[in-house]
């Protein structure tokens, strides 16, 4: 299991689903790459699930296209499509012990029974399981519980392994173990890889690239640095991080925000309502906010939070709009904090400050 | 449950731990107080009886203490065959109970949830319906002139009236028919808890439709499946309306034979000790049931 698999790409091309009057899949369009890890972020409700079932084959869809490589499998059983999948729950079988678990895919490919001990031990392996064979499932933690999914996904080495936000139900510190393992597994395969999930932080962490998915639309499919410091519409800068939204006037290529001219990465685009969007850690409050040449804004700060790590301050402007900085909470920092009721200086750089479009959300 | 020592439990430390303990016992005194009712029904109405006529049957015909009717039981081969009959005829309706009510079942389970129900009344009409009633009309279905019998020459399927009543044929039938939703509703019940995942998973892994069903859905299923055998087997072992109007004097079971006991030879003696018996064997198969139960529960947990 060291050499690694051949992956394929995906191609789905108006994939449509109606459920009565509520279009679950509004046409998508995406184009997974050979050995990709990509990953599907919404809401929840917002068709991520949908699209993956439909890849599985475990829902079928109104229209549309999907090619596995040059194969179309649209209309393909889901036990010929020959993908891994790791289920929410995982859907580990209660009446099969570990090793008959992951010996199930093998079996039902009439691999010789001394492969199959000697493949399922090496994916018990891959996933640091090595000696669990004999236990029962309902007596491993849900980790363990994962690693085992896991390794009955991949045992059968797939071309395309699929996730349904698998880590969803592990504790935070697992979680984030969990997808630092998860990536490094899928890098030492390279199977090309759909991950769902409605965490965008586990989006951000592990995905070559995200598509950001609503109302059964794919708004945005980028990576992650781009989705996050070049977001498409102010859905996915709201969805994918923290951010502030301020209104603009976009005069003649000039872009002012309650009367003071401001710096941005991006011209103002013709025509279509522009908002403009901070992400708090990359706002200064304070004297430091003034620096030659940068944005400044004065706001009233209304709360001053303290989170551990951060301090969170969040402030009104004159014309109403809001502004929050957010800072690492040294002692240093937190004695430079303004009080709550001060009107503060809020600086912020000219390649930080985002025109996005004021769509709906 | 022992109370736990405290190091401090003495004085002015032990802040309301007296207080508390009280409090503990007279909830557990009041719940005790809810099922005094049914325990008290329980005893006066099964516990008493059945020791009752567990006395009786030690006692001979003038009064004195004797194993007399146990030796009958042990020395007259009739005895032996009301016996072999009553498993046998429970046995049998059993096995038809799960051959047409596992696929009954399991269609219902794949059915949404409102149809499945609606199926699921009409499964369980006639278990509303007196059980004399439903026993005097299969007779009346099934007797040499019955509709059966009628409509059947009447489409060529056999020229000459079948015997489907008084014999074992038409006692099945009707014992069948009282007891298919005793199988079916644990059955179903199972199945519906037996996560979808686990057959999505078994297909995505690569298992036709078929090869899912034999190798996860099944085997998720038996616990229902063997709780439900079990309580339509343990339930037949005591039928007496049925046997006795539809077997035609041909099926005799324990049940029958005790009726007789008491109505033509007055002996209540003799039809205690059956009773008695009948309730040993049948105790002794439970018992050995629930060790096989047990086993299922260790090799799995049958679905969520």
């Amino acid at each position: 299991m060291t050499t690694r698999a051949a992956s394929v790409p995906i191609t789905i091309r108006g994939v449509a689903k109606a459920y009565g009057t509520v279009l679950a899949l509004d046409h998508v369009d995406v184009d997974v790459r050979s050995g990709e890890f990509l990953t599907l972020l919404g809401p929840s409700g917002s068709g991520k699930t949908t699209l993956l079932m439909v890849l599985a084959g475990f829902i079928r869809p109104d229209r549309g296209s999907i090619r596995f490589g040059e194969t179309e499998v649209i209309r393909l059983a889901p036990h010929k499509r020959d993908v891994g999948m790791v289920f929410q729950n995982y859907a580990l079988f209660p009446h099969l012990d570990v090793t008959a678990n992951i010996a199930f895919p093998l079996k039902l490919r009439g691999v010789p029974a001394a492969d199959i001990a000697r493949r399922v031990e090496a994916a018990l392996e891959m996933v640091k399981l090595a000696g669990f064979g004999s236990r029962r499932v309902n007596q491993l933690s849900g980790g363990q519980r994962q690693r085992v999914a896991l390794a009955r996904a991949i045992v059968f080495e797939p071309r395309i392994v699929l996730m349904d936000e698998p880590l969803s139900a592990l504790d935070k510190q697992l979680r984030e173990l969990m997808q630092i393992e998860l990536r490094q597994l899928h890098d030492k395969l390279g199977m090309t890889t759909i991950y769902v999930t409605h965490d965008q932080r586990e989006a951000l962490t592990m995905s070559d690239r995200v598509a950001v998915i609503a109302d059964g639309r794919v708004m945005q499919v980028d990576t992650p640095r781009a989705i996050y410091d070049h977001p498409a519409s102010r859905f996915v800068a709201k969805f994918v991080g923290e951010s502030t939204f301020l209104k603009v006037e976009t005069v003649g290529g000039e872009c002012r925000c309650a009367g003071v001219p401001l710096e941005v990465a991006s011209s103002p685009a013709a025509g279509g309502a522009m908002v403009l969007m901070l992400r708090p850690e990359r706002v200064r409050v304070g004297d430091g906010g003034r620096r030659d040449g940068h944005n400044v804004l004065e706001a009233r700060v209304t709360d001053v939070i303290y989170q551990g790590d951060t301090y969170l301050v969040q402030a009104v402007l004159p014309d109403g709009g809001r502004i929050s900085a957010r800072g690492i909470a040294s002692a240093a920092a937190l004695g430079r904090v303004p009080d709550v009721g001060d009107v503060a200086p809020f600086g912020f750089d000219a390649q930080d400050a985002v025109l996005v479009a004021d769509g709906a959300g | 449950m022992p109370a736990p020592e405290y190091a401090d439990d003495s004085g002015a430390t032990a802040l309301n731990a007296r207080g508390l303990r009280r409090d503990e016992l007279r909830e557990r005194l009041a719940l005790l107080g809810l099922g005094a009712p049914a325990i008290l029904l329980v005893i006066v109405a099964m516990a008493v009886p059945v020791a009752w006529l567990f006395g009786l049957s030690f006692l001979a015909d003038d009064g004195s203490f004797s194993l007399v009717h146990y030796r009958r039981m042990i020395e007259q081969p009739s005895y032996a065959r009301i016996f072999l009959a009553t498993f046998n005829v429970s046995l049998l309706t059993t096995a038809v109970c799960i051959v047409l009510g596992y696929p009954l079942a399991y269609v219902l389970s794949q059915l949404p949830r409102r149809a499945a129900n609606l199926c699921l009344i009409a499964v369980m009409l006639p278990f509303w319906t007196s059980l004399l009633v439903r026993t005097y009309a299969w007779l009346v279905l099934l007797q040499r002139q019955g509709l059966v019998n009628t409509w059947g020459m009447r489409l060529g399927l056999w020229d000459e009236p079948l015997a489907l009543v008084h014999n074992l044929s038409g006692t099945l039938i009707g014992m069948v028919h009282i007891m298919l939703p005793f199988l079916v509703l644990p059955v179903l019940g199972t199945m519906r808890s037996i996560d979808q995942d686990y057959v999505k998973a078994a297909a995505n892994l690569g298992a036709s439709p078929t090869r899912a069903f034999w190798t996860v859905f099944f085997p998720l299923s038996l616990p229902g499946l063997f709780a439900g055998a079990l309580i339509v087997f343990i339930i037949c072992l005591g039928f007496y309306v049925t046997p006795a109007v539809l077997g035609g004097g041909k099926v005799i079971m324990v049940s029958n034979q005790i009726a007789s006991d008491i109505e033509l030879f007055f002996n209540w003696g003799a039809a205690s000790s059956l009773g008695v018996v009948l309730l040993i064997l049948t105790l002794l198969f439970l018992y050995v049931a629930s060790r096989l139960t047990r086993l299922e529960h260790v090799l799995g947990e049958g679905g969520r």
